[in-house]
């Protein structure tokens, strides 16, 4: 068997949000880009399957669409430990076009497995994984926090409002994982940093893109008023102020 | 022409969100000038169909499908795509929660229609179609622009509020035609947990970070809770040591929440958590560090000590309620 992790690069959690060309274009200017956590956790669990005895899984690939510059990021999960990776060439836009160019690269390649992460830090779509099952025609299964494999069969867990269910799927299917689905990433040995530059990175040229949603402005958000603060011994005044001026409790 | 939306029913009750939804779409309904078709799933009693009216909606689709019990992606994106083939509808309208995520995309794909995901208002305009909405974990605003002719709206829960206009829905039975196919996943096991606020429903939320210092600290918390009619909930360190529930972490990377009445007690404020929580209406912020990034975020504050704030603040809030 083999499983696919879609991969979105995306810049470090910590970054500085800022916008240039007059706010329509993510200003990327010394920006840390870093694998979308939620998908290099779905690697990693990916990777722990691979290694249990019997598990039947021989494969782990990554995919990403983006241009040449996404290539240190690859390289990256590569040395985590992916066999090989698949690059689409092509600029990331919408959520729909992302999903229909990884589902077209991969159509005829027989993943029994497709994870992908809850959501891309960066554009918050959660939208990606889901459209791909569609394109594929294939089951999904989303708030996915766990996912082993018993007798060559997958089973996963999601999380519904209030509680946990327990699923079997058809493979060929799509998870999209969240926490849970891995406690740690796994960090790159020096062994497989030097094996990742070897390692097989395919690049497939995009289908002719089909773009749904455009961003065209953005703004940082207003600031904050002041937080209006109370005294340590005067709680009694908060909840006053809660329900007179906030009005809320 | 219409407004498609998705009412979601638990144990055959509709709840505050199924209200709200359909009091947005109506909204949206009137700025397209056109009306508001709701599709509810399952066994609902008529009475609380026809209440749909009561927020705008005109009909209500009826679907009954044993199959339909547990919730499958893909079928229900079918019942979906069937509903708005047969409504025409020129937006549908979902909840940005579990099952909304779940089935948006794949309606997207069905439809070609694009996904405005996560909004918290109306439209700016509905010609062309743009929505202004949270990016970059709420580190920015982002104004796009749907270009499909159909278009997919997931509203974050306690956004946009219940607005009552008056009127009955009339009840149509609608039965999609669902394929075997649709029906691959299967659940095997439930576990729930009963008799608590859901966190995403909850109005008001009493949160506790590693400031609390220890689990064995939680009770305080849980009785302001309980006076307030408040779901608990914690930081992620807390839920990662263990001394809460994972489904309490609120944050980027655990539950994105916006209730009326936000309460941080020894929570630091890490941007990641403040991710998960900026939409709240009102934060109020309980931290010993006057520097802490909390207090940027918060509405309200004290800088002090939560285990001697909150049993103050417990008599306090119960004295306010006469009890």
């Amino acid at each position: 068997m083999k499983i696919l992790i879609c991969m979105s690069n995306v810049p470090d959690t910590t970054t500085k949000v800022r916008f240039k060309d007059g706010n329509t274009v993510f200003d990327t200017t010394g920006v840390q880009w870093i694998i979308n956590p939620w998908d290099e956790l779905a690697l990693t669990r990916a990777l722990q399957l691979k290694e249990e005895p019997g598990s039947g899984i021989e494969k782990v690939t990554v995919i990403t669409v983006g241009l040449a510059d996404v290539e240190p990021t690859i390289r990256k999960a590569l040395a985590i430990g992916a066999d090989d990776a698949i690059r689409v060439n092509s600029q990331a836009t919408d959520a729909y076009d992302v999903a229909r160019q990884i589902a077209e690269a991969i159509r005829s390649e027989g993943y029994d497995l497709i994870m992908c992460g809850i959501e891309s830090s960066d554009y918050n779509n959660s939208m990606v994984g889901g459209m791909i099952s569609e394109f594929l025609d294939i089951p999904s299964v989303s708030s996915v926090s766990s996912v082993t494999v018993e007798n060559g069969r997958f089973k996963v867990k999601r999380e519904i409002d209030g509680g946990k269910e327990t699923l079997s799927v058809t493979a060929p299917f799509v998870a999209i994982v969240q926490k849970g689905i891995a406690l740690e990433p796994r960090i790159p040995s020096m062994r497989g940093i030097m094996m990742a530059r070897t390692k097989p990175l395919k690049v497939v040229e995009p289908v002719a893109p089909e773009v749904l949603v455009e961003h065209i402005r953005y703004e940082l958000p207003p600031a904050k008023a002041k937080c209006r603060m109370v005294a340590e011994d005067n709680v009694r005044e908060l909840v006053q102020l809660l329900h007179t001026e906030a009005k809320i409790i | 022409m219409s407004v498609l939306v998705y009412t979601e029913n638990w144990d055959g009750k509709f709840k505050k969100l199924s209200y709200e939804l359909v009091s947005y779409a109506h909204a949206i309904a009137g700025m397209l000038d056109t009306e508001t078709v709701a599709v509810s799933v399952g066994d609902v009693s008529d009475t609380e169909l026809t209440a749909l009216g009561k927020y705008g909606a005109s009909r209500v689709l009826s679907v009954q499908d044993a199959r339909l019990s547990q919730l499958v992606n893909q079928a229900y994106a079918s019942v979906l795509y069937q509903a708005a083939i047969r409504e025409n509808a020129q937006v549908v309208v979902m909840a940005n929660n579990f099952t909304g995520k779940a089935v948006a995309p794949r309606l997207s794909v069905k439809l070609k229609a694009g996904v405005g995901a996560g909004v918290a208002g109306l439209p700016l305009s509905v010609e062309p179609f743009t929505i202004h909405k949270k990016a970059f974990n709420g580190k920015a605003f982002a104004t796009i622009v749907i270009k499909s002719p159909v278009r997919i709206l997931t509203l974050l829960q306690n956004s946009f509020g219940v607005k009552e206009t008056g009127g009955v829905a009339a009840i149509e039975e609608f039965l999609p035609d669902l394929a075997e196919h649709d029906f691959r996943t299967s659940v095997e096991e439930v576990s729930k947990i009963t008799g608590k606020i859901l966190l995403t429903d909850a109005e008001v939320v009493v949160s506790g970070g590693r400031g609390m210092k220890g689990p064995e600290n939680w009770a305080p918390l849980e009785e302001l809770a309980r006076v307030l009619g408040a779901a608990t909930a914690c930081s992620r360190p807390v839920s990662d040591e263990g001394w809460r529930p994972h489904e309490e972490h609120t944050g980027q990377t655990g539950k994105i929440i916006a209730p009326n009445l936000y309460m941080a007690f020894g929570i630091s404020g890490a941007i990641q958590h403040l991710a998960g929580v900026s939409s709240s209406k009102c934060i109020v912020a309980i931290n010993k560090d006057p520097d802490a990034p909390i207090f940027e975020a918060a509405d309200y504050g004290i800088v002090g000590d939560a285990m001697k704030v909150l049993p103050e603040m417990i008599a306090a809030v119960r004295e306010m309620k006469g009890e």
